[in-house]
C-alpha cells in the first residue's frame, strides 16, 4: 500500500504572526514548524504502515524552506518526501492549492491521502475536501480512529449529535482530527535516517499545470484589506470580595444579557 | 436582480437561527434562493422567494448530496453568492462546490458586506480581512455573527432533482446520536458557559446550572473533555467548536492559544478563575478572581433574585 501524508508548514502560532503589504502571510515574520495538526497525519500514516506495510510519503506545496516540514515527517518516520514548488504558486488560495495538491497526488500514484483537519495559520479546513472533490474520490473526514481491510477503508468519527462509522473504497481521502493519536516525537535514529531520505522537488510543470492556474492568477478570492482589532478595551476585573457577584450581575443586566 | 443560493436547514419544519441569518444576509445582496432539506415552512416569511426542495431519501451521503443539490442550484439560478453555516460540514460543502462551480470559497465570515465584500476574522480574531471572490463567492458564514430580521419573500417552492452520482462516495454505515439536550445547540448559541479543568470533576454541575440559568449552551476546554468530565463534542477551540454569542462565561479555563482561538469573537467575555494571571483575563470584558465552586452558585441565586 501508498500512503500518503499532506504537510503545511506554518509560522508557529506562539509567535506574532503579520501579513505582507500583499495581505497574504508574512512567512519570515514569524517561526516556521510543521502545522502541528499533520503531525497527527503523520502518525496516523505510520501506524497504517506497521500493519500494513508499504511505502509512506510526505507531500507538501509551498516555498522551498516548506521542506523542514517534510523532513519533519522523515524523522518521524516517513519513508520519502516531495515537495512541489514553483515561483508561480506564491499567492495561492485554497481553489490553487488545492489544485497542485491533486494534481501531485494523483501522480504519485498512491492508495490512501491523509491529511490534518486545519492548518493553524489559514483556518480554512477545506483543502482535504476540495482535494478529494478534484480527484474524484471518496472523503471520510475527522477520523478519530482509521482502518483498511482489503479495499475498503473504515472511519470512526465524533459528530456535533454522536458518532458515526463511514467506510468508503480506496483510493480516498482521510483527514484525522488530533484526538486520534498522539504523534511519536523523532527518535535520535530517525533524525539520523532522515538525513539520508529523499525529498524530490516538482515544478508545477512536473505535475500538469501551468502557471495560470496556479498562485495568484489560479486563485478565485483576492484580500482587499486587513485590518488589526482595534485595542481592546481592558475589562474590569475584580476580586471575590463580596461584591463581585451583585457587580457582575448588574453589568450583565446592563448589556442586557440577563 | 443576482439570486443569492442558501442551504438552509429547518428543525420540525421550521428555521434554525442560523439558517436565519443567512437568509437575512442573503436579502442585502439579491433575491434569496433557499435549498433545504425536507419542508421550511416558514422560509417565506423570512425572505426566502425560491424554496427549493431536496427529498430527504435523495440524502444518501450527507456532505456529497447535498454538494450535488447546491451545484444543481446553482446551475439553473446562476447566483453570484452562495451562503452556508460555517460547521465543519458546512465548510466540507463549501469547499467541495467552490471546485465544482469554480467560485471563490471562504469560511468562518461574520458579515457580507455592499458589493459582496467577504468580512472574515483571521489569527483567533486579531486581524479583520475583507475579501472578494473572483467568480461566484462562496461564504461559509458563523453562527450568531447577525441578528436575523423577518421578511416577506414570495416563497415559491420547487423540487431539486439530484442527478444520479457517477462517482464513488463514502457511505455511513452507523449513526449513533448521543442523548438529546434541551439545551440550545452549542454553535449558534447566544450564550454559553464553558466549564476547564478548575472546575472539578464534580463542578460540571455549576456550569451546567449557570447555563441553565443564562439559557444558554454547555462548553468545555480541552482539559474538561479529556478528564471525561463531559463529552467531546462539547469542546471549544481550535479542534472544538469555533463559537461567537453574545455572552460568553469561561469557568476555571486558563485561556490557551487553542482555546482562545475558538471563543475570542464572543461579543461580551466574563471570566472567573483563582489565578489573576491566567491569560484568559486578557480577554475578559468582567472578571471574577475567585474560586469558582462558591461564586458560581453565588450567581446563580443573585440572577433567581433579580427574575423574582
Ligand atoms: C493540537 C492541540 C489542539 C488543542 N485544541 C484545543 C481546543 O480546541 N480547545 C481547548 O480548550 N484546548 C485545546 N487544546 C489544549 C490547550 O492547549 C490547553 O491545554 C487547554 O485549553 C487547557 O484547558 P483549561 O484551561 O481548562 O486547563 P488549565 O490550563 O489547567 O487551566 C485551569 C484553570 O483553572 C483555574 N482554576 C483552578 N481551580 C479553580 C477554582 N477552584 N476556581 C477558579 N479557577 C480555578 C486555574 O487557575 C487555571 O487557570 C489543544 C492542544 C493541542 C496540542
Ligand atoms: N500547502 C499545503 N501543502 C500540503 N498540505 C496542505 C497544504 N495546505 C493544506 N494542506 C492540508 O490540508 C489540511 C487542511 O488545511 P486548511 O484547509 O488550509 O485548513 C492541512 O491539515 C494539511 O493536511
Amino acid at each position: 500500500m501508498r500512503i500518503l501524508v499532506c504537510v503545511k508548514q506554518v509560522p508557529d502560532s506562539w509567535s506574532e504572526r503579520q501579513l505582507t503589504d500583499g495581505f497574504t502571510l508574512d512567512r519570515d515574520a514569524a517561526d516556521k514548524v510543521i502545522n502541528d495538526l499533520d503531525t497527527y497525519a503523520v502518525e496516523a500514516a505510520l501506524q497504517l504502515q506497521e500493519v500494513h506495510g508499504g511505502e509512506t510519503l510526505a507531500i507538501s506545496v509551498g516555498p522551498v524552506d516548506a521542506e523542514d516540514a517534510i523532513r519533519k515527517a522523515l524523522q518521524m518516520g516517513v519513508d520519502e518526501g516531495i515537495l512541489v514548488t514553483d515561483p508561480a504558486l506564491a499567492g495561492s488560495d485554497a481553489m490553487a492549492t488545492s489544485l497542485a495538491l491533486a494534481a501531485a497526488i494523483q501522480k504519485a500514484a498512491v492508495d490512501v491521502v491523509i491529511m490534518g483537519i486545519e492548518s493553524t495559520d489559514a483556518k480554512m479546513s477545506v483543502v482535504p475536501a476540495m482535494v478529494a472533490e478534484r480527484l474524484g474520490w471518496p472523503m471520510l473526514t475527522l477520523a478519530q480512529a482509521l482502518t483498511i481491510d482489503g479495499s475498503t477503508a473504515t472511519v470512526h468519527r465524533q459528530t456535533s449529535v454522536g458518532h458515526d462509522v463511514v467506510t468508503a473504497s480506496l483510493p480516498a481521502v482521510v483527514s484525522v482530527v488530533e484526538k486520534f493519536n498522539e504523534p511519536r516525537y523523532p527518535s535520535f535514529k530517525g533524525i539520523t535516517a532522515a538525513k539520508k531520505k529523499t525529498v524530490e522537488h516538482w515544478g508545477i510543470g512536473d505535475i500538469g499545470l501551468d502557471a495560470s492556474q496556479v498562485g495568484v492568477a489560479g486563485s478565485r478570492t483576492k484580500v482587499a484589506a486587513a485590518v488589526p482589532r482595534p485595542a481592546k478595551q481592558a475589562g474590569l476585573i475584580v476580586e471575590d470580595d463580596g461584591t463581585a457577584v451583585a457587580a457582575l450581575v448588574d453589568f450583565l443586566v446592563e448589556r442586557r444579557l440577563v | 436582480m443576482t439570486n443569492v443560493v442558501v442551504l438552509i436547514e429547518a428543525v420540525d419544519g421550521l428555521l434554525t437561527k442560523p439558517s436565519r441569518e443567512l437568509l437575512t444576509i442573503a436579502r442585502r445582496h439579491g433575491s434569496p434562493v433557499a435549498v433545504c432539506v425536507g419542508d421550511a415552512a416558514d422560509a417565506a416569511a423570512h425572505g426566502a422567494d425560491v424554496c427549493a426542495v431536496v427529498s430527504p431519501a435523495d440524502v444518501v451521503e450527507p456532505v456529497a448530496s447535498l454538494v450535488d443539490a447546491l451545484a444543481t442550484v446553482c446551475a439553473q439560478y446562476s447566483p453570484t453568492l452562495v451562503l452556508v453555516t460555517s460547521t465543519i460540514e458546512g465548510k466540507e460543502i463549501a469547499g467541495r462546490l467552490a471546485v465544482r462551480i469554480d467560485g471563490g470559497v471562504i469560511t468562518d465570515a461574520v458579515d457580507v458586506r455592499e458589493g459582496l465584500e467577504v468580512v472574515q476574522p483571521i489569527f483567533g480574531g486579531a486581524v479583520t480581512l475583507s475579501a472578494h471572490a473572483i467568480g461566484c463567492a462562496v461564504v461559509a458564514v458563523r453562527p450568531g455573527s447577525i441578528e436575523p430580521v423577518a421578511a416577506q419573500g414570495a416563497g415559491s417552492v420547487v423540487a431539486v432533482t439530484i442527478p444520479e452520482p457517477t462517482r464513488r462516495r463514502a457511505s455511513v454505515v452507523s449513526s449513533v446520536a448521543g442523548a438529546g439536550s434541551a439545551r440550545p445547540d452549542l454553535a449558534a448559541a447566544d450564550v454559553v458557559v464553558s466549564g476547564g479543568r478548575g472546575v472539578g470533576e464534580h463542578g460540571f454541575a455549576l456550569v451546567e446550572q449557570l447555563a441553565d440559568a443564562l439559557g444558554g449552551a454547555v462548553g468545555a476546554s480541552r482539559a474538561a473533555t479529556d478528564a471525561g468530565w463531559i463529552d467531546h463534542k462539547f469542546q471549544v477551540g481550535q479542534t472544538g467548536t469555533t463559537v461567537s454569542p453574545q455572552l460568553y462565561v469561561a469557568l476555571g479555563i486558563s485561556g490557551a492559544i487553542q482555546h482562545r482561538a475558538g471563543m475570542q469573537t464572543s461579543k461580551t467575555i466574563v471570566v472567573i478563575n483563582k489565578d489573576r494571571s491566567a491569560p484568559l483575563f486578557d480577554l475578559a470584558d468582567f472578571g471574577i478572581v475567585g474560586d469558582v465552586a462558591s461564586i458560581v452558585p453565588a450567581i446563580v441565586a443573585e440572577i433567581g433574585k433579580r427574575r423574582a
